[in-house]
């Protein structure tokens, strides 16, 4: 994968800065498992039935999405990226709590955690 | 102008703030200069009259009534309570209208408007003053008062007094429907009567509209009173139908007159009509008389609107009264003679309002002739008459039109009122082939006799009322240089004596030769005649000294004096209408030639034609039905047999086949429009547009909705092909595709 304009900029804000500099190397393997952990959350929400499961994918890609605010705000030497991450951080907590408590409460109504049970709004 | 200005202060009198001058206004006999500044005077210079508001109780009297009446209903009232206020009312009203009278003419010398209460005020500028600007509409005020000149004390003295008169009748007449329905019949007859007032003495032409679908909503409850007899609800329908027909066109006259006038009130819009036309009015302009004369023609039974009238009998025999003589069929001559300064102004209006008059009077006399009941003969009779009032007022007389409605009202009131007795008697039997030698049954020579003088009164025997107005109408048309049409005269006067023969043919009929009858429909087991009592032959009696009276005025202008229709109708906006007074008059004078017809001195001649015709009518009815009945049958009979004439008796006996011919020119293509549009409405609209908007999102809907299949991972697959899409396309575009 080639990012042509990435080289640059970071060299430019390194000698603009002045500090230290990520190699761009470092950054683009940061990217990769930024894609990687997206990928594995996206496989694993459309092929897994156990809720819970499901869940944990879709935190998986969240943190997937974190790491790439992280890595780009890093080669930008702007913090409003990192500020994001301490959001999504927080909002992940609270998502975490109230989803398995929902979970727990449709466990309860049918004792199973297959999310194929829950199909009552299905057009026909 | 200034001679205006002295008459405005002369009349102004009562309240005098300026020394009273003495003009020659209220002079019917000046010369013809003053006769012009008369006339300019009675059509423009109305002046408020605070002090006259009490005649808003001539309304408000009738009003009353109405409302008691209803309240009556309501309760279920089962005595004559709402016959005796009714007539109460109605004789309070005829009252407040001679103390009108005679409180106006002697001390006003000019119309004058009452105020009453403010009603519609919508102003589009600061001031929004009434017509402040002609010809630019800005403020539309109508507000609930009174206008009162000669015309409007005329007509509301025989239109009161000949609504008491029949309502008292009435009271008589209808007892067997003592109950609900009597309350409803006195309570409509109210209405109408109110309806009546308000068109005459309104002081715009709103009011007179509201008057105007005020008489045809009352005439319609009032012919629809059997509303269980289909026959009675089909000729309600027919007349209010027909009527609103003409409605519109008085409707499009009034909006015209605002749109030209800025305003609806008469005493501006008369104001406003008096002075010289502008070069640039705008066309619109000329059309006010044609749509005023199409309401006219709707509300007064002329052709082409002419065939509600006869079938209006299908109510009880007063309403008929009510309708043919004092109420209803009048208001068209009276809106043309009230709004007459318009139609000056187009003499193609007044020619056509002539022609109009003329051939109603002769196509309704021509059926007249063969008609069996005795009641469709008489309402025939009226529309023939009206076509008569028409033909003076596109002639030019106002006064002629206007006597004849006097007159008219009178003695077609009486001979309603008395068939309706024969019919009351005779348990509704009408046909006169059926009824003979009534003056010889005992109890009925009141009504026999009395329908005698209404007989002699409709053919225009020599020197009865009907003969002096009829005259006047044909003497004007027959000498009038401006207005008049000699071919119309001789059409009238061969209608005068068709109208003598079909009258008599009923009298002769009906009330001579030998006594024979049959009980109408409404008989059960044994009948005897059941003779008129006190109410009935009271009002009889009393119609005809009224038809009598109604000729003193002829009388005194026959030796010499002034007739007092004249001088009433003089005092108007329908003033220039008079001989005495209109512009005929003036060039009368100027060309100082006495008319002449045929040769002769030409009311010599009018009168001595006039005679010829109506004896000539009179005695071949004599001849045909009662000295001679048989030969009237075997006479029909040959003419029938006849091949080359038989087609005429069968068409006058089927009304020259009118109503069949509307029914096929008007009724049945409107139904093939009506099934047309029914099935467009039902197939495109409703089937295809409305039904089929819905079946195609239920379609679409039904083509996605495996799509909603409820897997929770289905809907995810979806959302993130979408995604890996949107991501492929953007890569593409990065990747410099799109052959940038």
């Amino acid at each position: 994968m080639i990012l042509r304009p990435a080289p640059i900029l970071a060299e430019t804000a390194v000698s603009a800065a002045g500090v230290y500099a990520a190699s761009p190397q470092l950054l683009q393997l940061s990217l990769a498992v930024s894609v990687l952990l997206f990928v594995i959350g996206l496989v694993g929400f459309l092929t897994r039935r156990n809720m819970i499961m499901m869940f944990l994918c879709t935190e998986l890609m969240m943190q997937a999405a974190a790491l790439a605010f992280v890595t780009f705000s890093r080669m930008h030497m702007n913090t409003s990226g990192q500020v994001f991450v301490i959001f999504i951080l927080t909002v992940a907590a609270a998502e975490a709590a109230l989803a398995l408590g929902l979970v727990v409460l449709l466990y309860r109504k049918k004792e199973t955690l297959s999310i194929e049970a829950w199909s009552e709004l299905k057009e026909c | 102008m200034l001679n205006m200005l002295a008459l405005a202060a002369a009349s102004s009198a009562p309240n005098a703030a300026l020394p009273a001058v003495h003009s020659a206004a209220g002079d019917a006999h000046a010369g013809a200069e003053g006769a012009a500044n008369a006339l300019s005077g009675w059509i423009s210079g109305a002046i408020a009259a605070p002090e006259l508001s009490w005649a808003g109780w001539i309304l408000g009297l009738p009003a009353l009534a109405a409302i008691v009446c209803w309240v009556c209903a309501a309760l279920r009232v089962k005595n004559k309570l709402p016959a005796i206020v009714t007539v109460a009312a109605l004789g309070g009203a005829f009252g407040l209208t001679l103390a009108l009278y005679f409180s106006y003419t002697g001390h006003y010398h000019s119309p004058v408007t009452v105020h009453l209460y403010d009603w519609m005020r919508f102003g589009w500028t600061a001031e929004g003053g009434s017509g402040a600007a002609f010809g630019s509409a800005e403020a539309f005020i109508a507000d609930f008062g009174l206008y009162i000149d000669g015309l409007t004390l005329f007509w509301m003295l025989f239109v009161t007094g000949l609504g008491t008169l029949i309502a008292l009748y009435a009271s008589e007449y209808m007892e067997s429907d003592v109950g609900g329905d009597y309350c409803r019949f006195f309570g409509s007859v109210s209405i109408f009567l109110l309806s009546m007032g308000c068109l005459v003495m309104g002081g715009n032409l709103a009011l007179l509209y509201l008057g105007w679908e005020g008489v045809g909503v009352a005439s319609y409850l009032l012919i629809g009173y059997y509303y269980g007899k289909p026959t009675a609800v089909a000729a309600a329908k027919k007349a209010f139908v027909m009527n609103r027909i003409g409605d519109l066109g008085l409707l499009v006259g009034i909006f015209l007159v605002w749109r030209h006038f800025g305003s609806i009130d008469f005493a501006t819009i008369f104001k406003a009509v008096s002075q010289p036309v502008a070069a640039d009015a705008h066309w619109s302009m000329g059309l006010i008389p044609f749509f005023l004369m199409l309401g006219a023609f709707g509300k007064s039974a002329q052709i082409p609107l002419f065939t509600w009238l006869p079938d209006a009998m299908e109510g009880p025999t007063p309403v008929s009264a009510l309708i043919h003589a004092a109420t209803m069929v009048t208001a068209g001559v009276y809106l043309i003679a009230r709004m007459y300064p318009f139609f000056l102004l187009h003499p193609d209006a007044l020619h056509t309002v002539a022609w109009i008059g003329g051939m109603t009077a002769f196509v309704a006399a021509t059926i007249g002739l063969l008609q069996y009941d005795m009641k469709r003969v008489f309402a025939y009779s009226t529309v023939s008459q009206l076509g008569f009032m028409f033909l003076g007022l596109g002639v030019g007389t106002t006064f002629g039109a206007g006597y004849h409605v006097f007159t008219h009202a009178f003695f077609k009131a009486l001979l309603f009122l008395a068939s309706g007795a024969v019919m009351h008697g005779f348990a509704g039997q009408l046909d006169i082939r059926k009824i003979s030698g009534l003056r010889n049954v005992p109890g009925f020579k009141i009504v026999s006799w009395t329908m005698f003088v209404g007989c002699l009164w409709l053919a225009a025997f020599p020197f009865s009322a009907g003969f002096f107005s009829k005259d006047e109408i044909l003497y004007v048309a027959m000498t009038d240089p401006v207005h008049g049409s000699p071919v119309l005269a001789w059409i009238g006067l061969f209608t005068a004596f068709l109208t003598a023969y079909y009258t008599f043919r009923v009298w002769f009929r009906v009330c001579a030769g030998p006594v024979a009858f049959q009980p109408g429909e409404e008989s059960h087991g044994h009948f005897h005649p059941h003779p008129p009592r006190v109410a009935i032959n009271g009002v009889l009696a009393v119609l005809a000294i009224g038809a009598v009276l109604a000729g003193v005025p002829a009388y005194i202008a026959f030796f010499g004096g002034e007739n007092w229709a004249e001088h009433m109708i003089g005092m108007s906006s329908a003033a220039q209408g008079v001989p005495s007074l209109g512009t005929s008059a003036a060039e009368h004078a100027g060309s100082a030639a006495h008319p002449t017809i045929l040769g002769f001195d030409g009311h010599i001649a009018m009168f001595a034609l006039s005679t010829i015709a109506g004896l000539a009518g009179l005695s071949l009815a004599w001849y045909f039905h009662l000295a001679n009945r048989k030969a009237a049958d075997s006479l029909k009979q040959s003419l029938l047999a006849n091949p080359l004439v038989g087609w005429l008796p069968r068409a006058l006996e089927n009304k020259w086949y009118v109503d069949e011919i509307y029914d096929a020119l008007f009724r049945k293509p409107m139904w093939a429009i009506g099934y047309v549009f029914a099935f467009v409405d039902k197939h495109l609209v409703d089937g295809t547009l409305v039904l089929g908007s819905g079946r195609l999102t239920a379609g679409l809907g039904r083509v996605f909705q495996p799509l909603y299949n409820g897997v929770l991972q289905g809907y995810a697959v979806t959302m993130a092909g979408g995604l890996g899409l949107i991501l492929a396309w953007i890569v593409w575009a990065w990747m410099g595709g799109g052959g940038t």
